[in-house]
């Protein structure tokens, strides 16, 4: 039993709390559009949610990220953004920026 | 990239959009992802199997961390069905806008329900700029092979992160964790294509990290709702105010 019970709370809290908005979206499908004000609205409070979360996980970070100070993860985080915008506007770049930096700063502060 | 096809069957249509997958951008950006959110499943004591199960059934990378996270912390299991709620709401209007250009005259309901079940950032962003060149009666097909592509490409990877975590010396591992947020920040950013997506990107980076730190429950659901509401407000405002002449 107790091995089932994080198979349970994957159905309970990641499978039906993320399914229900896919099966709204196709049982609703007719009635809106994407400049829709309430479309509009609802996808600036999932960026926001998302950027909630990346936040968090660069600022408390947990596991072995929590080994490389602060600082360094602010730091390269930012350098990897800045990348980015230098970069053609490249993920590829900015995310190997990033991990260059946190790899090297990792490397000389870590704990 | 060219456009793909025309194909002569459905398999045909499928595989190639197995094909389009493993050869469009996001096979790397689905890779570096996953294989940290596989890191992050083994730090937080999950089963692989649960990781895979749940890139299956989730399919979707930040209701997944939320997932993870909330879990692995202790978190009442509730706050992380609101918070993974709230993360997935931006999959509504990808749904809506995706199923007009799968439809045709004999589409039934039914074959739908998978293609929405796939919906996700990388699917969504791809079927948009791919399917208009393709057949109508293609269409269901090239994007399930589409997804079917990427879906296999992120529990292969998360395979890869979670054993990687488990035997990697700490600097790597940690390299590793901050894939997710990087990747994230920086897919993020270049999805925003609009002011209003712009300040609830910025909104967000500030409320999330400062609601935990006051201690606000449910801090990632107000971070939605405050910041989201707060972006949409300022760019209803500015939006009015170049309608109204001075």
């Amino acid at each position: 039993m107790t091995e089932l019970w994080p198979y349970l709370l994957l159905i309970l809290v990641g499978f039906l709390p993320n399914e229900m908005w896919r099966v709204l979206g196709l049982v609703l499908a007719r009635g809106l559009n994407e400049d829709s004000e309430i479309v509009v609205w609802s996808r600036a409070v999932a960026t926001a949610i998302l950027a909630g979360v990346i936040a968090k996980l660069i600022l408390f970070s947990a596991g072995a990220l929590a080994g490389i100070p602060l600082a360094v993860r602010v730091t390269a985080a930012i350098c990897g953004f800045l990348a980015f915008l230098a970069v053609k506007r490249s993920v590829f770049a900015g995310v190997l920026a990033g991990e260059a930096i946190l790899l090297l700063g990792g490397f000389l502060f870590a704990h | 990239m060219s456009a793909p096809g025309p194909f002569n069957s459905n398999a045909a249509a499928f595989f190639g959009g197995v094909k389009s997958a493993w050869t469009s951008v996001f096979f790397l950006v689905l890779m570096g992802t996953y294989v940290g959110i596989g890191a992050l499943a083994h730090d937080y004591g999950f089963a692989s199997w649960w990781l895979a199960l749940s890139s299956m059934l989730v399919w979707a990378a930040p209701g997944q961390v939320i997932l993870i996270s909330s879990l692995g912390l202790g978190a009442p299991p509730i706050e992380g069905a609101i918070a993974v709620g709230l993360s997935a709401i931006r999959l509504f209007p990808m749904v809506v806008a995706l199923l007009p250009l799968l439809r045709g005259p004999g589409t039934r309901l039914r074959d739908l329900l998978l293609p929405a079940h796939f919906t996700s950032v990388s699917m969504w962003v791809e079927s948009l700029r791919l399917l208009p060149g393709l057949p109508r009666e293609r269409r269901i097909a090239f994007c399930n092979g589409l997804s079917v592509g990427y879906q296999s490409t992120a529990v292969t990877f998360g395979f890869v992160g979670y054993y990687l975590a488990a035997g990697l010396p700490p600097l790597f591992a940690g390299a590793l964790l901050f894939l997710t947020p990087m990747s994230f920040l920086i897919s993020t950013a270049r999805n925003a294509k609009e002011m209003v997506d712009r300040l609830a990107l910025a909104l967000g980076l500030i409320l999330g990290p400062l609601l935990t730190y006051w201690h606000v429950g449910l801090d990632l659901m107000w971070t939605g709702v405050v910041g989201g509401s707060l972006a949409y407000s300022i760019h209803r405002l500015r939006q009015a105010a170049r309608r109204t002449p001075l």
